[in-house]
């Protein structure tokens, strides 16, 4: 070859060097100018977002006991990185109690999240827990804890007006923009309904991280960042003595107990039996014991204070002896005769043997059937028209807040039913149907039903002489009172005077006196009340029983309702004597009865732990 | 010589220029990509940036000495330079520290010595030597032979300490011998194996399939059409008998090659060797594995933008995203904090020292000077485009530093070398003649 030829393959050469280059500039324009992504994946790499969660409040019951607080939890994260081949994977199986299936399939879930970002391998490990598995976690890499709160109830009470947090679903991210995956939410009870006054507000940090997450410093020196605020803390109306008391007499029998303060609407206790501690459902076996208590035949999750619809039976007596009053059908001295029940026509009702003819005082106290039935038709019969006196009745009957929602500061409230005149029509055709066809309605059974909180609230109307004001359960929010807050809470009148109350209310104490309630008779506190005994077509009857005290000066008043508890004066009437005086006077004195109603078992299939 | 005893008459202060911008713009680089807080003075002797200006340091003393030694030097004892060479690399393998699989080390006190990246100058020198030799012609085949044996001896005994990138550099050797007279052919076999190669790694799973029901696996079809290419080539000049033997020559060894595929991926290279490739020629896309270095090699070079973060302001590199930040990717510190404008700046740095070395050559009267040139020029360029073209997904990742940047007392060292010998010879071009 010639010396020019070789000397040309110097040019060649260069060449090849400048394209190389070119080639280089080329690609490097493209990488950095032309293409956005990798600007958000630098991003991704060293940003962190970091959610500050604020404490969720706590909550005391109305004489500032600690019902719910918030106690460190400790989730074990797993970043799977960092994570060796060589794990010593049994014995961490061990360490956390798991099996060998479990953790694999934890740890796919976690890689299939991401390599290079931490999630939750497990969640919520309790303070002993992590003690014991901290101590060994040194030797398992990519292993590290984050510590979170998780709700505690000290009193392990009420736990249907509490509710419980849990992890907020995806419809719920959808519709509100608050939350993000993996935040907690009330579910049910007060959790739920002052949720937004519970949780506070997030605080948001960003902070630049390195390649093993570790943070390196604030991100444009903080200009992003917000500080958490703590939500508020609740006081609630709920005496906590007086909620435990009426919980332990429901041991062992299905149920309701609700009692109010007439003066304020305030519930003092709203007990659903079969119960359960509110702190099974927090933490690891949260999930576990939900399904547990969700399978569970005596359906210990279902709040029957306020879902449950019962008849009222003869406690809605009273109602009919004071809308008769008010409709001026009857005086106190109107008398009704009584022979072992009442008969219209071919009709009959029975009524237990009593002295006859009975006035309104002695009807009560005796709970005469004969004489509501004949009030109730009077009641209906005194308009031209059926209808006209019916709808009539049934404002009245609305008016004490029965048949609809009370409007209580809880979830899942149900209405209740009072039937109106379309069900009726469409029941027994248009016209088809008199104040006889429905007379049971004198005696607080047929379509009737009523949710025991909307039976304490007859009580508490009764008590007050005419009037009742929105029951509600949380007496604080924060420092403010809640009925400065809260426009749903005023003054419901009856329209109905009160001195007919009077009449009703002496009555009342004669029953607790001399009648069928001298169970519940207390010899310092005159208390007034009502018993029922409810036709149960699906097993024996049921036992209710209202009642408030003292009779001039009430400052409490009450609902019990025992499911197959057969007569009125055998479990709802002493139980309710029971908690008044635990109420007035802090203490129970009549130890028999007491151990009785503890004692009794309505429910013969052993309870489920 | 009218003025002989400045040894830095006729020294090209040009390349000396270039050298000095490459090397401190690399010692501030190393300093951004490996900074943190504790640490924050840049003279630090106990972080990577103090040690790298204690590198520069020394590398200049070192420049300077070789100016010193007269230039007659070189040429006379290449070969023992060489055998020398030779010798540590087989020591090394006897007696080195092993670091990261390679064992290629001589731990000396606290410092570490990699006489592999001296080899390089030895072998360019033996090389420059023995082409410059009278009457040694390339088109000889013993010429060939012992060039050959004179490049591999030092690339399979790197080879054998597991440093595969560092043996590839002997590679570049081909282009030296190519300027002296190699035929292009063997430039044409060296590219069209490489191409083969690819074609058959990306179409070996695939099954292609055409009309008339015929399915053919891709290392079928393959043969096939560098089947027809070789009978359309023997077509165009079918007279000649030469050609067609030529032609099924090309046909069997490619057939041969493409066959074979499998076997050096799956045997020969190494499983992360073979990702590697993979991943570069987007068969694989394992960001999280093998995939990561060049990943994230790209978010830290792809989010400088046009003129970058600002220094000491990226995030990718100072946060260690990016693994080897300071020696295999310190591209991306550049490419990340001064974006690329100040790629660009870095590229045509490199760009012109070559172009300059080349120039170089064409005045030097002694042909030794002239193929060390050529071999100087051709070595930087290797590690350069290996270097770089990895580092934005260009090339597979093959742990070679950025010369004059990359961290590295050995590195530093050997290139100085290799370039201020160069500028010796250039400088005593006129004493030759």
């Amino acid at each position: 070859m010639n010396k020019r030829a070789l000397e040309s393959r110097t040019l060649v050469i260069s060449v090849v060097f400048v394209l190389m280059a070119v080639i280089f500039i080329i690609r490097l324009f493209y990488v950095q100018v032309l293409n956005d992504k990798y600007k958000l994946d630098a991003d991704n790499n060293s940003k962190r977002n970091i959610t500050e969660y604020p404490a969720r409040g706590l909550i005391y019951d109305r004489n500032g006991k600690l019902l719910v607080y918030n106690e460190a939890a400790y989730d074990l994260m797993i970043l799977p990185r960092q994570v060796p081949e060589d794990l010593d994977t049994n014995s961490l199986c061990k360490l956390l109690r798991i099996s060998k299936d479990h953790f694999i399939k934890k740890i796919e879930k976690a890689k299939a999240f991401s390599y290079y970002k931490s999630s939750i391998f497990e969640r919520e490990f309790s303070s002993e827990e992590y003690a014991r598995i901290q101590e060994q976690l040194y030797k398992y890499p990519g292993f590290f804890v984050q510590t979170r709160t998780l709700r505690n109830y000290p009193e392990g009470t009420a736990a249907h007006v509490m509710g419980y947090i849990s992890e907020v679903n995806t419809a719920v991210i959808e519709k509100n923009p608050y939350y993000k995956p993996g935040d907690y939410i009330g579910k049910s009870g007060i959790e739920q309904s002052y949720e937004e006054e519970l949780r506070g507000k997030r605080g948001l940090r960003v902070v630049m991280v390195d390649v093993f997450n570790r943070e390196k410093g604030k991100f444009a020196e903080g200009i992003y960042d917000s500080t958490a605020v703590s939500g508020n803390d609740l006081e609630l109306t709920i005496d906590a003595d007086l909620q435990k008391y009426g919980e332990q007499l429901m041991q062992n029998k299905k149920g309701s107990i609700v009692a109010i303060e007439p003066t304020t609407g305030e519930v003092l206790a709203l007990v659903s039996a079969p119960g359960y501690d509110p702190n099974l459902l927090v933490g690891r076996e949260r999930s576990n014991n939900y399904a547990l208590l969700n399978q569970d035949e005596l359906k210990p999750l279902f709040n029957r204070a306020l879902m449950a619809k019962y008849p009222p039976g003869s406690t809605f007596k009273s109602i009919n002896a004071l809308i008769g009053l008010q409709e001026g059908v009857i005086t106190p001295s109107t008398k009704f005769s009584c022979n072992n029940g009442y008969n219209s026509g071919r009709f009959h009702m029975g009524c237990h043997s009593h002295p006859s003819p009975v006035d309104l005082k002695y009807s009560i106290q005796t709970s005469c059937n004969s004489y509501y039935s004949n009030v109730f038709r009077t009641i209906v019969d005194h308009y031209k028209k059926t209808e006209t006196g019916y709808s009539k009745w049934r404002n009245y009957v609305l008016s004490f807040g029965l048949g609809t929602k009370t409007g209580i500061d809880l979830p899942n409230e149900l209405n209740g039913f009072v039937p109106n005149i379309d069900y009726y029509d469409r029941y027994y055709r248009k016209g088809g149907w008199s104040s006889l066809t429905i007379v049971s309605l004198a005696i607080g059974q047929g379509e009737l039903g009523f949710t025991p909180l909307q039976m304490a609230n007859m009580a508490t109307t009764i008590a007050n002489r005419g009037y009742y004001i929105t029951p509600h359960i949380v007496k604080k929010v924060g420092n403010k009172r809640v009925e400065v807050i809260d426009t749903s809470i005023y003054r419901h009148e009856t329209g109905i005077a009160p001195k007919h109350y009077e009449e009703v209310v002496e009555a009342m104490y004669d029953v607790v006196e001399k009648g069928t309630g001298t169970s519940a008779r207390i010899d310092s506190i005159q208390v007034c009340g009502k018993t029922g005994t409810v036709q149960n077509p699906h097993g024996e009857d049921h036992s209710t029983f209202i009642a408030f005290a003292p009779k001039d000066n009430p400052q409490i008043a009450l609902s019990v309702y025992v499911e197959n508890g057969v007569w009125g004066s055998r479990w709802a009437a002493p139980m309710a004597g029971l908690l008044i005086e635990k109420y007035l006077k802090g203490k129970v004195k009549r130890e028999d009865i007491e151990i009785r109603m503890l004692e009794g078992n309505l429910i013969e299939i052993p309870k489920k732990p | 010589m009218r003025n002989s005893t400045s040894i830095f008459y006729n020294l090209d202060w040009f390349t000396i220029f270039l050298y000095l911008i490459l090397v401190f713009a690399g010692w501030l680089n190393i300093y951004a990509a490996v900074y943190n807080e504790e640490f924050q003075s840049i003279f630090d002797a106990s972080q990577q940036y103090g040690k790298q200006l204690l590198w520069i340091g020394t590398s200049i003393v070192l420049g300077i000495i070789i100016l010193f030694i007269d230039e007659r030097f070189y040429n006379t004892f290449a070969y023992v330079i060489y055998s020398v060479v030779i010798f540590l690399l087989v020591l090394v393998l006897l007696i080195g520290a092993e670091t990261k699989g390679a064992t290629s080390w001589f731990a000396i006190g606290g410092f570490k010595i990699q006489p592999s990246e001296f080899a390089k100058f030895a072998t360019n020198i033996a090389v420059a030597k023995y082409l410059s030799t009278l009457n040694i012609k390339i088109s000889d085949l013993k010429t060939k032979i012992v060039a050959a044996i004179l490049i591999f001896t030092p690339a399979v005994l790197i080879l054998a300490q597991n440093d595969t990138g560092s043996a590839l550099v002997y590679g570049s050797f081909i282009l030296v011998l190519y300027r002296e007279g190699l035929s292009g052919n063997f430039l044409v076999i060296g590219v069209a194996t490489a191409f083969l190669f690819v074609m058959a790694l990306i179409m070996r799973n695939e099954i292609f399939i055409f009309p008339f029901d015929i399915q053919l696996d891709g290392t079928i079809l393959l043969i096939i059409l560098v089947g027809l290419v070789c009978a359309l080539l023997w077509y165009l000049n079918r007279k000649s008998k030469q050609l067609l033997v030529i032609m099924i020559a090309v046909f069997i060894a490619s057939a041969g090659l493409i066959k074979s595929v499998d076997y050096i991926f799956n045997s020969v290279l190494e499983p992360h060797q073979s990702k590697r490739i993979n991943v570069m020629l987007g068969l694989e896309s394992d960001p999280k594995g093998a995939g990561y270095n060049v990943n994230q090699s790209l978010i830290a070079i792809g989010s400088g933008g046009i003129s970058g973060k600002g220094f000491l302001e990226g995030t990718q590199t100072k946060y260690d995203f990016v693994p080897e930040q300071s020696t295999d990717f310190i591209f991306c510190t550049i490419g990340e904090e001064w974006g690329f404008l100040g790629s660009l700046v870095i590229i045509i740095l490199f760009i012109t020292l070559l172009l300059r070395i080349m120039y170089l050559t064409t005045r030097q009267r002694s042909d030794f000077a002239r193929i060390y040139g050529y071999g100087v020029a051709c070595i930087l360029f290797f590690h350069f485009t290996i270097n770089i073209g990895m580092t934005i997904g260009l090339a597979p990742v093959i742990g070679i530093p950025l010369p004059f940047f990359s961290y590295g007392g050995s590195s530093l060292w050997g290139f100085s070398i290799l370039l201020f010998v160069f500028l010796k010879l250039d400088s005593d071009r006129m004493k030759v003649l």
